[in-house]
């Protein structure tokens, strides 16, 4: 199920046309939209997940494989092609896990479900810091088990070519794990972010102006070195959090950054 | 003078129906469409002000006593002729509609049920017929939940309905609003409403309550008076107990 899809620019929040007039996205790519707040990342997610065609806000025209939808593409929920994933959604139904993974598939027509929840739970596990169990209840899962379960979910069973993830930061996912299990599936992710991490997980990153799309970067050789650096810092932060968590002191030793070792 | 298509739009208290209508409403004046709007509640409301606030002749309709829905019935010819003074192309009446008993929907009208994803995800079942007989069913607040909870609870309503419309829409962002929009437009042209039929039969209102009736008690109860059944023997069991 190979989609490419086109963000035809419109106008920005001054009515000028914005600076990027088209912009082709293939499958397995992964794209991160970056900006200050209210330059418009929360709109370009929600233009592309409405399909818009000149009649949002923005004017854009989104088209996939080269075309404008058709009507049960663009409107019918059946057929659907974008899942959404953003930071405030949670799980609601009092119901455990397996369960609901049967009756999700059960609605998305797949009869002998049994084994894709064995892989969901499995990717499930992979994304997560604590295990997640069949038997678990939706609702008593942590943010991070939540986050890692609707992310295999999304990979697998709702199996939408197209993933929009809007600021899903800091749930205790392993989130390199989820951008390489989503991309390695062929899906197009596009992923809403502030943090320098996950926008550097991009293959491309688009930069929001003024609620325009103002420029489209490609990830640097130079940036994928600060990338590995990043990755050093994240880590530290997350020696420091473990240590006032168990109750012992820090000391300037533990977050020193050695810089020559980690760039080889 | 003009005849305006009439929507009705229905479904639980605080639900965020006025929010959607609000964004949809500013789709349809984009498009240069008139809209006028009919509030009806029970007791008091400030939707009106909300309405009015984006340019909309709106007027507000009080049930006080009566249920809102039979009070929407009974006015529904003048606010037509009402709406058809402002000049307006569409009628949009929002109606409170409580109980869950019945559903204000007329078989030649639109009739819109809006539905909250928090509170009806588990038994969209007990939304009743204002969801069952609606031509366009919008999910609202479906932005906090899982996608994947999203799907199992448009598959329910599809179930239940199977020939609405299924929109999301978000009251606050106004995602979703341009789809309500053209739904509303391109969806059924009813113009004239005098004759055509309910959709639901309305609850029957003849018990002594009803009449304003306000002691407490079986011996001041007459009318249609419906008892529960208790286990024999228990609470006012003596009917369960003669059938057995
Ligand atoms: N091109 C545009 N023209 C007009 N309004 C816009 C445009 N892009 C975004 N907006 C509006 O600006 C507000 C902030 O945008 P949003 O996407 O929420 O920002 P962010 O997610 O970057 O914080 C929203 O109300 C949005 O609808
Ligand atoms: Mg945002």
């Amino acid at each position: 199920m190979s989609k490419t899809i086109t963000i035809l620019g419109g106008k920005d929040k001054t009515g000028r046309p914005e600076p990027i007039d088209s912009l082709q996205i293939e499958s397995g790519q992964i794209y991160s939209i970056v900006g200050f707040t209210g330059s418009g990342k929360s709109q370009l997610i929600s233009d592309i997940e409405q399909m818009a065609q000149r009649d949002t806000i923005t004017e854009r025209k989104i088209l996939i494989n080269g075309q404008s939808p058709d009507y049960s593409t663009r409107y019918d929920p059946d057929v659907k092609i974008v899942a959404h994933l953003s930071q405030n959604m949670n799980f609601t139904l009092e119901m455990g896990v397996k369960d609901f993974l049967h009756l999700h598939g059960e609605c998305r027509g797949i009869k002998k479900s049994d084994s894709l929840i064995g892989e969901v739970m499995e990717y499930a596990n992979t994304l997560a810091g604590e295990p997640v169990r069949e038997d678990d209840i939706l609702t008593s899962l942590s943010g991070g088990q939540s986050r890692a379960l609707m992310i295999a979910d999304i990979a697998t069973i709702s199996n939408s070519p197209i993933i929009l993830i809007d600021e899903v930061e800091n749930a205790g996912i392993d989130r390199r794990k989820a951008m390489d299990l989503l991309a390695g599936k062929g899906k197009i992710v596009l992923l809403v972010t502030h943090d320098p991490l996950l926008a550097l997980m991009g293959d491309r990153r688009i930069v929001m102006q003024n609620g325009g799309m103002n420029q489209i970067l490609t990830l640097t050789d130079e940036e994928r070195k600060a990338e590995y650096l990043l990755e050093g810092f994240t880590e530290k932060i997350l020696t420091a959090q473990n240590r006032i968590r168990c109750g012992e002191s820090l000391s300037v030793e533990d977050l020193i950054y050695i810089q020559e070792e980690s760039l080889c | 003078m003009r005849k305006p298509k009439v929507i009705i739009v229905a479904g639980p208290p605080a639900c965020g129906k006025t929010s959607v209508m609000i964004h949809s409403i500013k789709c349809l004046q984009r498009l240069g469409i008139k809209t006028a709007v009919s509030k009806i509640d029970c007791l008091a409301t400030e939707d009106d002000q909300r309405y009015a606030g984006i340019d909309v002749p709106v007027i507000v309709g009080l049930s006080g006593d009566i249920c809102p829905d039979h009070y929407f019935v009974v006015n529904l010819e003048e606010m037509i002729t009402w709406a058809g003074g402002e000049d307006a192309d569409l009628l949009i009446v929002e109606t409170a509609g409580l109980c869950h008993r019945c559903a204000p929907g007329i078989d030649k009208a639109l009739s819109v049920c809006v539905i909250d994803s928090h509170s009806s995800i588990k038994i969209p079942e007990k939304v009743g017929p204002v969801l069952t007989t609606a031509d366009i069913v919008i999910i609202v607040k479906g932005d906090s939940i899982s996608q994947a909870e999203r799907e199992v609870f448009r598959s329910r309503i599809r179930r239940i309905n199977p020939n609405a419309d299924i929109v999301e829409a978000n009251g606050i962002t106004g995602a979703g609003s341009e789809h309500v929009a053209k739904l509303l437009l391109d969806r059924k042209d009813a113009t004239d409403l005098i004759g055509a039929r309910l959709r639901h039969p309305m609850p029957t209102a003849v018990c002594s309550y009803c009449m304003g009736e306000m002691r407490v008690g079986t011996k001041f109860q007459q009318g249609a008076v419906y008892k529960m059944d208790f286990p024999c023997g228990k609470g006012g069991g003596e009917r369960l107990c003669q059938k057995q």
